[in-house]
């Protein structure tokens, strides 16, 4: 599914990854965890495709595809999803617009019909009651207004319905109260599958209880240091990064 | 045309209008000649014009509005309606008004809508002392030309505490000319104590026409009335057009004003609002969207002359191309006007390298116990929300487009009337970047 070899990628010039390893495999759940400033979110606006955030050298390949040659919208209609940190709030722009405008670039892409506006209609519905969120966020703006629970709740929401083969979870869970944590992983859990990964950013163990990951890695000064089961993280919990660093 | 040129068209139109009109119009166009006269058209030295060059009106040889109409198919008009159901429509050709194109019946008791020249003759009393008292032509050359040339137009009268539910349209349609015409319209509005209406403006041209509209408004709102305005300009993008609103509010009166600009060449409109007892209100909600060389300047005035009046105003630009946007919003707050509330912003997209626009607020309070409010912003699409938008599969183009709607959205979702928030928004999405898939969007 995706294979970083060797990253490297800076930002204004400074290096923050530095040499990354990881492969996911299809079905996999893998969980990234470190210190902050280690290089978690940097890694994720890279796969994204964001501006500013320079390779300077190793590849990635999606799917047997060059990743980085690839623009920010065609990397999501090639089924990669970043759910952000800190999701933008787009005032004017309906969460219904950009479902609609996102589903239909990736049908388009995949050289499929357009969904008919009441079928697309049921679907959004569907989606919107496992996030437990009121239809009426549908005819709100993006993110406006919304806390910072529903902003994430909504990431997940977007993510269940355009379905990507590989979602990207970059801090889902931080600011999320339990409730809040247990809708947004119960989204996750329900994007699982067998052709679809999932790759977990996150600075706690927490997450895992709800969202159990295949493997999970440290990632520390812009490598990936150490690699292992689920009870990593909990060695992690119980000892913190700063032993487990040391001892990598 | 030059000032002489007025000046002579002015004459060969005066003898034979004699007949026409009452003296006292005579009268009063000849005293606004001479303020014309005497001032001249502004240049660019002058304070209020120092971003808008109104050279090329001045070159231009227009030729005057004539009585033989420019042949209109009623086909052809109705792609500039805007779809509004409405109590009567008025459609002027030219600046002329077009009886057969026009609806003007089905008012209910207490409501007068009509043609300026007929309520000119016949309702001297209601006229006089409001015509030319409300827009101070001391302050503009062109309200002084509206004057001089006060002939055609609309009186709305409504008696007090009359409720029109459904909207007066008025439609001005300038046509293709060999010879582009000028013209003159002069609205006079006068909303009796707790009255309620909604007028709506709307200037459309044919492609091609190069026409100069010179159009004032003046508006009355005695206690307790309630006057919804929309200006929607669209003429063409060869087209000029000069245009004022000027109201006067009494007690508890409120004016909530929608002035969109998407059309002309070269457009300036002047909104000048008089808060002149207690508990008055008015909206000022504008958007203008300029592209290719369209030059689009708005200033508006707000004076609130007694205490316990309120003005929120909210303007939006969104300039592309080669095109250049002007704003002035001057809120001018008497000494004894306290605990007034006057708030003002104006916000601008600009989408190209090319393009320009000059903000500039201009507060002056001589209270003390009052709160205003002002700001300005100048900018490109966020590039944040840009990106989040691509990453979520949705194109460069689309986005962009996706954003530039929105950004106009804010100043469309105040508009009270469903019917022009729909035809607006389909107007202006037809005007964005990948306009075809974002019709099917929003």
């Amino acid at each position: 599914m995706l294979k970083i070899t060797d990253l490297h990628a800076e930002v204004d010039g400074k290096p923050i990854l530095k040499g990354l390893n990881l492969e996911v495999g299809s079905g996999e759940v893998h969980a990234i965890m470190g210190p902050n400033g280690s290089g978690k979110s940097t890694l994720c606006q890279v796969l994204a495709g964001r501006d500013g955030y320079q390779v300077t050298s190793g590849s990635v390949s999606f799917e047997g595809q060059d990743l980085l040659a690839m623009a920010p919208e065609i990397r999501a209609r090639e089924g990669l999803l970043l759910a952000f940190q800190y999701p933008v709030e787009i005032p004017g722009v309906k969460n219904v617009y950009l479902l609609k405008a996102a589903y239909n670039a990736q049908r388009e892409h995949r050289g499929e019909p357009e969904v008919d506006a009441f079928e697309f209609l049921q679907l959004l519905r569907e989606r919107t009651r496992i996030m437990k969120m009121d239809e009426s966020f549908l005819h709100r703006g993006v993110n406006e207004g919304f806390s910072g629970g529903e902003k994430k709740r909504n990431e997940i929401l977007q993510m269940l319905v355009l379905e990507p083969k590989l979602a990207l979870l970059d801090e889902t869970d931080s600011g999320l109260d339990i409730d809040a944590l247990k809708v947004v992983s119960e989204g996750v859990n329900t994007l699982r599958g067998e052709d679809r990964s999932v790759v977990l950013v996150t600075h706690y163990q927490r997450l895992l209880d709800h969202i159990v990951p295949d493997f999970v890695h440290v990632l520390s000064d812009g490598r990936i240091i150490k690699s292992g089961d689920k009870s990593l993280a909990l060695e992690l919990e119980a000892n913190g990064y700063q032993n487990v660093v040391e001892a990598a | 045309m030059s000032e002489a040129d007025y000046l002579e068209a002015f004459r060969s139109e005066q003898g034979s209008l004699g007949a026409q009109l009452p003296d006292w119009v005579m009268a009063l166009r000849l005293s606004a000649l001479g303020r014309f006269e005497r001032a001249g058209f502004p240049d660019p030295r002058h304070e209020e014009w120092r971003y808008t060059n109104i050279r090329p009106i001045v070159k231009k040889a227009f030729k005057p509005a004539g009585d033989a109409l420019a042949p209109l198919e009623v086909g052809v008009l109705d792609q500039h309606r805007l779809g509004v159901d409405s109590a009567v429509e008025l459609v002027f050709v030219n600046g002329r008004l077009h009886a057969g194109l026009s609806q003007m019946q089905g008012l209910p008791d207490g409501a007068v809508v009509e043609d300026l020249g007929t309520a000119l003759r016949s309702r001297g009393e209601t006229l006089q002392p409001l015509l030319g008292q409300i827009a101070d032509d001391r302050d503009s050359s062109f309200v002084a030309l509206s004057t001089a040339f006060l002939r055609d137009g609309v009186f709305i009268g409504l008696a007090p505490g009359c409720v029109l539910e459904r909207p007066i349209k008025l439609l001005f349609v300038s046509t293709r000319e060999a010879q582009p015409v000028v013209f003159h319209p002069r609205i006079l509005f006068h909303g009796g104590a707790n009255s309620q209406a909604t007028v709506i403006e709307h200037y459309a041209g044919m492609e091609g026409s190069a026409s100069f509209t010179n159009t004032v408004t003046e508006a009355a709102l005695e206690a307790g009335a309630r006057l919804e305005h929309y200006k929607i300009q669209r003429e063409s993008t060869q087209a000029y057009h000069i245009g004022s609103l000027h109201v006067r509010q009494m007690r508890d009166s409120s004016l909530r004003s929608h002035n969109v600009n998407l059309g002309g060449r070269l457009v300036r409109n002047d909104l000048n609002i008089g808060l002149m007892e207690p508990g008055a209100e008015v909206l000022l909600n504008g958007l203008f969207m300029a592209g290719g060389r369209q030059h689009v300047d708005n200033h508006t005035r707000v004076h609130h002359a007694a205490p316990h009046t309120q003005s929120t105003e909210e303007y939006r630009g969104i300039i592309d191309d080669h095109a250049r946007g002007v704003f002035k919003g001057r809120v001018l707050v008497d000494r004894g006007a306290q605990r007034i509330e006057a708030h003002q912003t104006s916000a601008n997209l600009v989408l190209s390298d090319g393009a320009e626009v000059d903000t500039k607020p201009e507060l002056e309070i001589y209270a003390d116990d009052v709160v205003c409010s002002h700001g300005a912003t100048v900018g490109q699409l966020d590039e944040q929300s840009l990106f989040y938008l691509r990453s979520r599969g949705l194109d460069d183009k689309t986005a962009r487009g996706l954003l530039t709607f929105a950004f106009a959205g804010e100043v469309i979702s105040r508009i009270g009337e469903q019917s022009i928030r729909d035809r607006l928004e389909e107007v202006i999405v037809g005007r964005l970047p990948d306009h075809q898939r974002l019709k099917e969007l929003v």
